[in-house]
This record gives structure tokens, C-alpha cells and sequence, in this order.
């Protein structure tokens, strides 16, 4: 069997700016001294005039950015999820989203998969707080493809937009001629009858390998890749729901406020199915190699194979 | 204009906050007026803007980053012409279009929404770079208050600003000395501010933010500082012009009742006469 192709999807972002940046002049990235794990430092090489370092400062950069776009330019912030989204919550709230800024919130570094730095950088709780915020895209690719696709479409929208990164390499799956990105619509990977898992971000590829495990103990699972966490597929939600009557999450990020809740929410007021959120149980994350930790919180394809399989019983 | 033309103007627009603040029942007279003077200042003789054309490209831009005192701006844009005087009676009521504070979305003229405190000088240093990467020649405005710039985030704005020697910027502190728990240098000093807008690579003038000779001097220095942003330590009286507000803390976020805003706009119209007879 080949070796599957593996990129952290923060190489996408950098990549996907630089492509981006090659056709639109009014695009400029800020970073706070971070280019180098943020991966912007590729935009930076081909676009040194545009790509603004604004040193140790989340918040200044914000503020920054929100003035640029008041003068027409379309500016990418970049720092990690942490901060971007953490930090900066309250900048990101009144600067950008209370005024409906056309700025774009690059966030790597999201989740556990980070690895050895710890909790203080492993960011669980981004998602909840940007799908907070009026008008706010919240977007969460899975792959390199996704993630490409998922800096264009921002660009594109015009409006506030937040999207998550990753430190980890992971699998390239869609890498497929009909693959198509289109904020706000889920992806069903796989068709099924007995659950319904919808994942997002890295935990994408974690459930296709787990429906595996699954269909071997006789479990049709549906995949559903659900990269847009706000606004949310509610269609496809209810649709897959209703169908197969049993619904999982799964996601890198706190089971409080993420897709778990946003699924909930919608389940619960629309369509009421009985639910499982696989996720990070209200606790911080710790120190170790990114594959061991995604291991150890039972967030790979064995750790939610065995919690589907309970639940579906 | 010349200073009288301003003086009368900024007496106008200092009855206009009054009787804003008096028909919500709330906001934030005192430094409305403290700053009243350098409202107009800006708006009647150092800006290029256009009240028939708010978002025009090439136009300066002025980001009030001590967003609460709102009547101040409100009343200086509706004195200019960008939206109706009376609707300023609307303010902070029910479905009006003047918010609280500043909403860029709904007020003409309004270049940036703010009112958290610390984050307007960062947007106007964004403002500023775009205008340099662009090589246009719009300058931008900022007003914090000398309380707001307990915020740590205006200091970061400052360095970056003094980096990327943003010489079309200016910095302006409302320095009235009061802050909602009281005087500034009481509840936690900022002092000395020009010294430490200095340290930051600014351009640093302190002058009497209440007198139009000093005001004017200290733009057209602004506008001839080369290489580098400049802030203006404006030393201004809070509730300057209404008798009982002037110098009291208290007056920073409260609304004068019906006797009181007679007594305040008897005092406002003296100011006006006494105006006239010059």
C-alpha cells in the first residue's frame, strides 16, 4: 500500500495565500511574529510589501486589520488559535464583527494536536467563540485540499471569517475530481443507514478510518464532513438525522460550544434524535506528540469506533 | 474659520451634546465637552471630508476611540451637515440610528464603530498604513482619553505606529484629568504621557486642548512632522461651558435632569452672547 499523503493544514494556508495573493493586490497578511509557524512566512517570501509583521501584539493586529478593510483591503490575520480567537475575542467581537469587517482570521495551532507546547497553546474552546459573533463564518478544513479551497471561499465572502488550522500533518482524502467547497454545505464522505457521524477539521479522516472498524462489526455509519461550523448545514443535519435516527459528533475542539452543541442545537429544536458528542470533555489539554495525545483523549479512528459502537447499541 | 467663527461653532455644538445627553436620560456629557473644542477643530477647519459624500476614498478619516463621548461626535457631525440636528434627540432611544456608541454601519460620517476602550487608536494606525501602501495623501485622527490609555492595547497601536513612522497620523489625548472613579492620576497614573508617547517614537505636543490658537498650532505642527506619528496632549476641562459639570468626575456618565439642563443651557447661552458681542 502507498504512503498516504500528509500536510498540516497551516502549509495549505500559506500556500493558498500566496496563490491568492498572485491575483488580487488588495490582499495583505499580518502576523504576529509568528510567520514561521503560521506558515505566512511563504506569503511573506513572494510578498514582502504585504505581508505586515506587527510583533507580539493579537490585539493591536486586529484593530489593524479592521482599519485596512475600512480602506478597501482585504486583510488575513494569523497567529494561533489562541490567541486569534482566544486573546482577541473581544477585539474580533467589536472591531470586526460588530461592524461586519471584511477581514479574514487565519488560526493555526487549533486543538491538542499541537502536542508538546501544552494547554496553554492547544486552543479547545475557538470554535465556540467565533460562532458566537453576528455574522461570523466559522470554517474548519479537514485537508490540505479542504483547506485551500476554504482561504479562497473566504476571500471570496464578503464578511468577517475565521478559519482553523492545524499543526499536525494530516492525510490528504479530498483529493478527489469532484470535490467541491461551498461554506455552509456539509459533504456526506459516506452513505449510511444506522448513524449519522459528522466531523469536522482532522477528525474528518478519524471517522472515515472508524466507519471501517465499524462496517466490520456490521455498523453502516454516513460520514458527513461538516467544515462549515457556522453557518451550519442544517438541512443536511436534519436530513442525515432523520434517516438514520442516531447522531454523532466528533471534533478537536471542547464538546461545550463547538459542532457538538451546534448539532444540538439544531437537533433538539428541529428534529430530536438521540446524540452523542465526541470531543474534549471540559478539560484542558497537556504536553506530548500530537499523535499520542489524539490517541490518548480517544479522538482517533479506534477511540470513536468504540463509542459509536456503545452508543449504537 | 477664524477662532471666533470656531468658538461659536464649538458653543453650538456644546448645546447640542446637552440636550442629547438630556433627551436619552444617559451618556456621557463631561468629556463631550472636553473634547467639544477639538471636535470642531477637526471637523471645521483641519479635515477634507464631505458631508454629501462620508465614504468618499480619498477623504480623512477620524476614529473616536473613546467612543462614549459619542454626543460629542454626533453633534459635530450633525453641526457639519452629515445628518439632521434634530435627530439628535434621538439619541441612544429606541430604534434611533445614533447609538450609545459610534456605529459606522448606520451614521454618516461615522468612519469606525467603537467604544470598547483601547482598540480606536489600532484601527486608525491600520488606517494609516493603508493610506501610505497606497501612497495617498488622507491623514487620520484619533481621540483617547487620558483614563483610556490605562489600556494596554493603545501602547501596543503606539509602537507599532512609531515603527512604521505613520507621520499621517495624529494621536490626540483628551487630557482632562478625570476618569469615572475619579481623577486620573489618583486611580492609576498615566503620567507623564508626552514623555511616554516619546519613548514610543512619536512627535509629542502638549498644549491647552480649550484654546483655538494653541489647537491650530498644534494640527499645522502635526502636518509638518516628517517621519514620524504626533500626539497631541490636549489638557482640556471636563464639562467645559456648563457650570456644574466642569471639573467633576461625576458628570463623566449621567445625564442633567429638566432643571439642570435649563441651568446648562442658560450657561451655554451666556457663553454664546457674550460670543456675539465680540
Amino acid at each position: 500500500m502507498s504512503e498516504v499523503k500528509k500536510i498540516a493544514t497551516r502549509d495549505s494556508y500559506g500556500n493558498a495565500l500566496v496563490e491568492l495573493g498572485k491575483e488580487h493586490e488588495d490582499l495583505i497578511v499580518l502576523d504576529a511574529d509568528l510567520a514561521g509557524a503560521t506558515k505566512t512566512g511563504i506569503f511573506k517570501k513572494a510578498f514582502p510589501d504585504r505581508h505586515w509583521d506587527c510583533g507580539i501584539a493579537e490585539a493591536n493586529m486586529t484593530g489593524i486589520a479592521a482599519g485596512l478593510s475600512t480602506c478597501g483591503k482585504v486583510p488575513f490575520i494569523s497567529s494561533f488559535a489562541m490567541f486569534a480567537a482566544g486573546r482577541n475575542f473581544e477585539q474580533v467581537r467589536n472591531a470586526i464583527g460588530y461592524p461586519h469587517l471584511n477581514v479574514k482570521i487565519g488560526a493555526t495551532h487549533a486543538g491538542i494536536s499541537v502536542g508538546e507546547d501544552g494547554a496553554t497553546h492547544q486552543c479547545l474552546e475557538d470554535l465556540a467563540l467565533m460562532r458566537e459573533i453576528p455574522g461570523m463564518v466559522v470554517l474548519n478544513p479537514s485537508d490540505d485540499v479542504e483547506a485551500k479551497a476554504a482561504v479562497k471561499a473566504a476571500y471570496e465572502h464578503v464578511g468577517p471569517v475565521y478559519i482553523r488550522f492545524g499543526r499536525l500533518a494530516v492525510p490528504v482524502i479530498n483529493d478527489t475530481p469532484d470535490y467541491k467547497f461551498e461554506i455552509g454545505k456539509g459533504i456526506v464522505l459516506k452513505e449510511g443507514t444506522d448513524v449519522s457521524i459528522f466531523a469536522t477539521g482532522l477528525e474528518v479522516n478519524e471517522a472515515l478510518e472508524a466507519a471501517k472498524l465499524l462496517e466490520a462489526d456490521g455498523i453502516n455509519a454516513e460520514i458527513i464532513n461538516i467544515h462549515t461550523i457556522k453557518p451550519l448545514d442544517k438541512e443536511l443535519v436534519i436530513a442525515s438525522a432523520t434517516k438514520t435516527g442516531k447522531v454523532v459528533t466528533v471534533e478537536e475542539h471542547s464538546v461545550i460550544g463547538g459542532l457538538g452543541s451546534a448539532v444540538a442545537e439544531v437537533l433538539c429544536e428541529e428534529a430530536p434524535t438521540k446524540m452523542t458528542r465526541i470531543g474534549v470533555y471540559d478539560r484542558f489539554g497537556e504536553s506530548g506528540p500530537a499523535t499520542e495525545l489524539i490517541k490518548k483523549y480517544e479522538l482517533d479512528a479506534e477511540g470513536i469506533y468504540k463509542k459509536v459502537k456503545a452508543f449504537v447499541k | 474659520m477664524n477662532n471666533l467663527e470656531l468658538q461659536i461653532t464649538a458653543n453650538e455644538i456644546r448645546k447640542s451634546i446637552v440636550t442629547a445627553v438630556h433627551s436619552a436620560k444617559s451618556g456621557h456629557p463631561g468629556g463631550s465637552l472636553s473634547a467639544a473644542d477639538i471636535f470642531t477643530y477637526l471637523y471645521f477647519e483641519e479635515m477634507n471630508v464631505d458631508p454629501k459624500n462620508p465614504k468618499w476614498q480619498d477623504r480623512d478619516r477620524f476614529v473616536l476611540s473613546k467612543g462614549h463621548v459619542a454626543p460629542g461626535l454626533y453633534a459635530t457631525l450633525a453641526e457639519k451637515g452629515f445628518f439632521p440636528k434634530e435627530d439628535l434627540t434621538t439619541l441612544r432611544h429606541t430604534g434611533s440610528y445614533l447609538q450609545g456608541h459610534p456605529d459606522m454601519k448606520h451614521i454618516p460620517g461615522v468612519d469606525m464603530s467603537s467604544g470598547s476602550l483601547g482598540q480606536g487608536v489600532s484601527v486608525a494606525v491600520g488606517m494609516a498604513a493603508a493610506g501610505k501602501f497606497d501612497n495617498k495623501d488622507y491623514r487620520v485622527y484619533t481621540l483617547t482619553g487620558d483614563g483610556e490609555i490605562q489600556e494596554g492595547q493603545i501602547w501596543e497601536a503606539a509602537m507599532w505606529a512609531g515603527h512604521r513612522k505613520l507621520d499621517n497620523l495624529v494621536v490626540i489625548v483628551d487630557n482632562n484629568n478625570l476618569q469615572i472613579d475619579g481623577a486620573v492620576d489618583e486611580v492609576c497614573s498615566p503620567y507623564p504621557i508626552d514623555e511616554k508617547f516619546k519613548a514610543f517614537n512619536f512627535h509629542t505636543i502638549v498644549i491647552d486642548g480649550n484654546d483655538f490658537d494653541q489647537i491650530r498650532a498644534a494640527f499645522e505642527e502635526a502636518r509638518n512632522t516628517k517621519g514620524q506619528p504626533t500626539a497631541i496632549i490636549a489638557k482640556t476641562l471636563k464639562g467645559k461651558g456648563v457650570s456644574f459639570m466642569e471639573d467633576v468626575a461625576d458628570w463623566h456618565g449621567k445625564a442633567p435632569n429638566d432643571e439642570e439642563y435649563q441651568i446648562a443651557m442658560e450657561d451655554l447661552k451666556k457663553v454664546g452672547e457674550a460670543l456675539c458681542q465680540k
